[in-house]
């Protein structure tokens, strides 16, 4: 296994408000992390932070091996080997689903345009979107929207693919559809960090659990040993909340 | 619309127009007006003067609108650069604005017209109609350049963060994902501001440039009579009313494109 992912003493607060503090994390190739916690508890940030949209305060984060935190590192550079999808989808509304997906790799990089569709009609036919590439996203389910920005953040070709909580804005029946291609993901072997609140998926596909709680990581372990014997009691309260509703 | 509020609509529609019309017919000056306005001599006879005049009104516009319409784009791209390095160009496009949007269009008019020919710089024309053309498109290209800032600033950060995270540069994500969006909603306000140039073009007339107005003038001064005031308003109104259908048919095509059902 090789690292992929390393996060140490990551610190990172909003003004007084401590957000993350000394949160250690590794990720290795081919892993499913699963961030769990309540609302609040520092899972979207830290997903942030590691695709560099937040500046952090202290602690430093290593992406194939490079110190990512540098200041003399070129952001862009990084997130071009990243991907990630976010709550909201944000897809581009002024632009059909297939432009929306080639555009990265066009614009940032320089792939020809008939090799970038021809990769991304590949994708979509793949996650069952190959009717929608010239739809735009308002025309489409949230469920499809959710799915074609996943799509988008692989077109890309991504080392890590982040993923925000990206259930959590879907209809109860548009959830399985997004999981399913996560999980399709995950067995072809991409390496997901994912912020989630399906407790019966992260125990299904995650290698890794990591329990957040006021902007710590308090545990962190394989499922079968967070789900079922957690060590912290606040894991324990959570789990009792979350799994009797 | 049911048949009863149709009869509803048209009735009052109907009596407006008939008090309107009264009134101003019963008017005390009403037999002078509409000799000093409404004389279909004078305006068959100021016709052709004002329609070659309306054409530098129109040349004007033409020119000008692609040029604001630059000039405010790049002033609001500059505007929302971030980078140190490009701190005296924003502040330049916040002292172009600051300034060209206090100042009245008819004095940078006056000031460009006469202004700039005193200077006697070399290879810099003396043509009025060139400078009164620069003059319009400073004036306008400070509004059109806040309406532009206000579209850009109006899209959603989580565009911005979308765009970041696929690695897009700065550049990049201004052209293709900001810009477009931003464009599709000032347009509006936008048109707007060309119907108001469009009018403003006439105020060339105060520099003796033979536009619709000044024809006009010219015409109503030798002959004593207004119509053909009335003959140059027909002929911004007319060019105006189009414009603006057009505009808002271009707006609901884009939206019934992009847009789904239920909204």
């Amino acid at each position: 296994m090789t690292e992929l992912l390393r996060v140490e003493g990551l610190r990172k607060s909003y003004g007084d408000k401590v957000v993350l503090r000394d949160v250690d994390l590794t990720v290795e190739a081919h892993d499913v992390v699963c961030l769990i916690g309540s609302s609040g508890s520092g899972k979207s940030t830290l997903l942030r932070c590691v695709n560099l949209l937040e500046p952090v305060d202290d602690g430093t984060i290593w992406f194939e091996g490079r110190e990512v935190t540098d200041p003399r590192v070129d952001a862009r550079a990084v997130r071009r080997r990243m991907g990630m999808v976010f709550q909201a989808y944000n897809l581009f509304p002024h632009m059909t689903v297939l432009d929306n997906i080639t555009l990265a790799p066009r614009r940032a990089h320089g792939m020809p345009r008939g090799e970038a569709e021809a990769r991304a009609r590949e994708l979509l036919e793949r996650f069952g979107l190959a009717d929608k590439a010239t739809t735009h996203p308002d025309r489409l389910s949230g469920g499809q929207q959710q799915r074609a920005a996943i799509v988008r953040a692989l077109a890309t070709g991504p080392e890590l693919v982040l993923l925000d909580e990206v259930t959590s804005a879907l209809d109860p029946e548009l959830v399985g559809e997004v999981l399913d291609i996560i999980r399709d993901m995950a067995a072809a072997g991409t390496t997901l960090v994912l912020a989630t609140h399906e407790m019966a998926f992260a125990r299904d596909v995650a290698t890794k659990v990591c329990f957040l709680d006021d902007g710590s990581i308090l545990e962190q372990g394989p499922p079968g040993e967070i789900f079922t014997s957690p060590s912290h009691d606040r894991t324990r309260q959570f789990l009792r909340r979350v799994l009797s509703t | 619309m049911s048949l009863r509020s149709a009869a509803i609509a048209g009735a009052a529609t109907l009596l407006l127009l008939v008090v309107a019309v009264v009134g101003i017919l019963a008017s005390p000056g009403w037999e002078t007006v509409r000799e000093t306005f409404f004389s279909w001599e004078h305006a068959k006879g100021s016709f052709p003067a004002i329609a070659d005049g309306f054409w530098l009104n129109v040349k004007l516009f033409l020119l000008a609108e692609p040029l604001i319409l630059a000039v405010g784009v790049l002033v609001a791209v500059v505007r929302s650069t971030t980078a140190p390095a490009l701190f005296p160009l924003r502040a330049l496009a916040v002292f172009y604005t600051d300034l060209f949007r206090g100042l009245p269009t008819l004095l940078v008019v006056f000031l460009i017209c006469f202004g700039v020919p005193a200077l006697r710089l070399q290879g810099i024309t003396n043509d009025l109609f060139w400078l009164a053309l620069v003059a319009l498109v400073l004036s306008y290209g400070a509004y059109v350049a806040e309406v532009f800032r206000a579209g850009i600033e109006s899209i959603h950060p989580s565009q911005l963060a979308s765009a970041e995270s696929l690695g897009l540069s700065h550049a990049t994500t201004m052209r293709f994902v900001v810009l477009p969006q931003a464009v599709r909603r000032v347009v509006p306000p936008l048109l707007n501001d060309f119907v108001s140039l469009q009018k403003d073009t006439a105020l060339v007339a105060s520099v003796a440039l033979f536009d619709a107005l000044f024809s006009a003038r010219d015409y109503a001064n030798y002959n004593f009579n207004y119509t053909p005031y009335l003959v140059a308003a027909a002929f911004f109104v007319a060019l105006t009313i189009p414009m603006a259908r057009f505009t808002d048919w271009v707006g609901r095509r884009v939206s019934r494109r992009e847009r789904g059902g239920g909204r």
